[in-house]
């Protein structure tokens, strides 16, 4: 064996062992960013999704907790107070003029105005609120379902999901998510404009947020200001389909 | 006692971990790497633990790791110890201070995301999932469980389980019948088998709302989501001991001929002076 032969691979033996140690302390990033660990985990939250719906009934419902089971105190995440002017007026009048439009993919586009959100018919359950952070906190909730709204406005064959807009804000992103039918037709699934019965606070939402009890926290939109059914996702803000899945990845996909 | 084995000589190189055996151990050790590191990372988000169906801020933690005027702590009930440092505090390769539960040499990335952190989790949890599936259909339909795990009757006596943690804290690790596990090894493997990995995955399937819904007796069966996440912590830490305990063994029963059984399946006996004990 010559020289030439030993040196590079000596230096490829003290390169391999600075490299793994390297590897290791970094917590394997080269790894973790590399374009093909990312397509891989791509494709995860999708078959998590098929894999839970196929074995889970469709309508299978949410627990449902009693009124003694309730979080002492439900704490308040993510924006809190929403601070265009537009909301501060609506504050001002207590949202006595807030409405809802449900727009897009619809035969009859409605104008849902808070008193008729209040006045159709009514769900009222006791829920578990499950942030994608680990905590958990149960509240009662009530307001309509949705699956009535989108059929009373002529939901399309087309549509695929149902896009919530909201009034908050971080920064020069408004906050939005989204959500399928299956999801949007569930019966737990409602536009919560009460909570453990009094008006929602506005750190909640006020003064509607969505309710869909089989995903995590981040699809409970809170200041609800736009129902919108649409084909595709595809050109809504960054096109992922939430605030959160276009900022800093979080899956679509929010049942686990 | 296998009249054939017994007779065996010392260093004759025997057959002994099947390749379902070699190939799950393998995957299983990449598998668990990352979700203990990425499942650290989730951790980070909310570093406190609960008993019971909800939990959350206002509400008392009995675990929690943080930091107070920049001193790091881990407080399990009423105790709490300083772990500045490593714990709650830590320094960055900039030089940087960061307030996370667990530091960053340790967590899936490294920096930050608690996104990809799940990412990462929830994908190498199909592979321990069903990977567990797999292997313990497959151990049963070849006999692996029947014949290497099973207990036998007088492998129960009291006697036995104590002459065997005494030949081990002599460092004796033979069960004089070769190639077989001894009472203690035998305890352990069935203990993360059976009972440590089902609990990793079917506490990890409680903390999604879906599986919830769809799967309500495991709200029951734990007592709750956010049980069923202490429950999931105190697990992944018992695996973490078994991890450290079984490298231990590997390394005091002799390190290249134990990593050339579970690598190659090939075996060699070890010298009688090893197994006197069992005479």
């Amino acid at each position: 064996m010559t020289d030439k032969f030993i040196l590079p691979r000596r230096r490829f033996l003290t390169g391999a062992a600075a490299g793994t140690g390297g590897l290791l302390l970094s917590g394997c990033d080269a790894i973790v960013q590399s374009p093909v660990a990312a397509d891989m985990l791509d494709q995860v939250g999708g078959l998590n999704r098929r894999f839970q719906r196929a074995v889970s009934p469709r309508e299978a419902l949410a627990k449902e907790y009693r009124p003694g089971e309730r979080s002492p105190l439900f704490r308040t995440n993510g924006n809190t107070f929403p601070d265009s002017a537009a909301y501060l007026r609506h504050m001002a009048t207590n949202f006595a003029d807030w409405s809802i439009p449900v727009t897009g993919l619809v035969a009859r586009p409605l104008e849902l105005s808070i008193e008729r959100i209040r006045s159709l018919p009514q769900r009222s359950q006791i829920t578990r609120h499950d942030c994608v952070e680990g905590w958990s906190a149960i509240g009662q909730w009530q307001g309509p379902q949705l699956g009535p709204i989108l059929k009373m406005a002529g939901l399309s064959d087309k549509a695929r999901y149902i896009v919530f807009r909201c009034a908050d804000n971080f920064g020069d992103r408004p906050y939005y998510e989204s959500i399928d039918l299956v999801d949007a037709f569930h019966p737990q699934t409602i536009l919560a404009w009460q909570m453990n019965g009094e008006r929602l606070p506005i750190g909640h939402g006020a003064p509607v947020r969505m309710r869909i009890e089989r995903q995590l926290g981040y699809k409970q939109a809170k200041f609800v200001q736009g129902i919108e059914a649409v084909e595709s996702l595809d050109g809504i803000y960054g096109g992922k389909g939430g605030y959160w899945e276009d900022v800093a990845r979080y899956e679509w996909y929010a049942g686990i | 006692m296998d009249k054939e084995a017994e007779s065996l000589p010392p260093g004759t190189v025997i057959k002994r971990h099947r390749l379902s055996t070699r190939v799950w151990h393998w995957v299983n050790f990449v598998t668990l790497i990352v979700m203990f590191m990425s499942g650290l990372m989730i951790f980070n988000a909310h570093p406190r633990l609960y008993w019971g169906q909800y939990g959350a801020n206002p509400d008392p933690a009995w675990l929690e790791i943080g930091q107070r005027n920049g001193e790091g702590y881990l407080r399990i009930g009423e105790a709490s110890v300083d772990t500045t440092g490593v714990l709650g505090v830590w320094t960055n390769d900039q030089g940087q201070r960061q307030a996370w539960a667990f530091p960053g040499w340790i967590t899936i990335p490294s920096g930050y995301s608690l996104a990809e952190g799940r990412r990462w989790h929830l994908a190498f949890a199909w592979i321990l999932g069903f990977g567990l599936l797999f292997y313990m259909l497959w151990s049963l339909a070849n006999r692996h469980i029947a014949r290497d795990l099973h207990i036998r009757k007088r492998e129960w006596r009291p006697s036995h389980i104590w002459r065997d943690i005494r030949a081990h804290a002599k460092l004796r690790f033979d069960t004089g019948e070769p190639g077989t596990y001894n009472i203690l090894q035998k305890f352990s493997y069935i203990g993360v088998i059976f009972i440590a990995l089902p609990l990793m995955v079917l506490t990890g399937l409680t903390m999604s709302p879906q599986m919830d819904a769809g799967w309500g007796f495991l709200l029951d069966l734990f007592g709750g989501r956010q049980s069923a996440r202490s429950i999931h912590f105190i697990t992944c830490w018992a695996l973490v001991a078994f991890f450290f305990v079984h490298i231990a063994m590997v390394i005091l029963a002799g390190p290249l001929n134990e990593l050339r059984s579970i690598i190659t399946g090939r075996y060699r006996l070890p010298d009688r002076g090893e197994t006197e004990e069992r005479a």
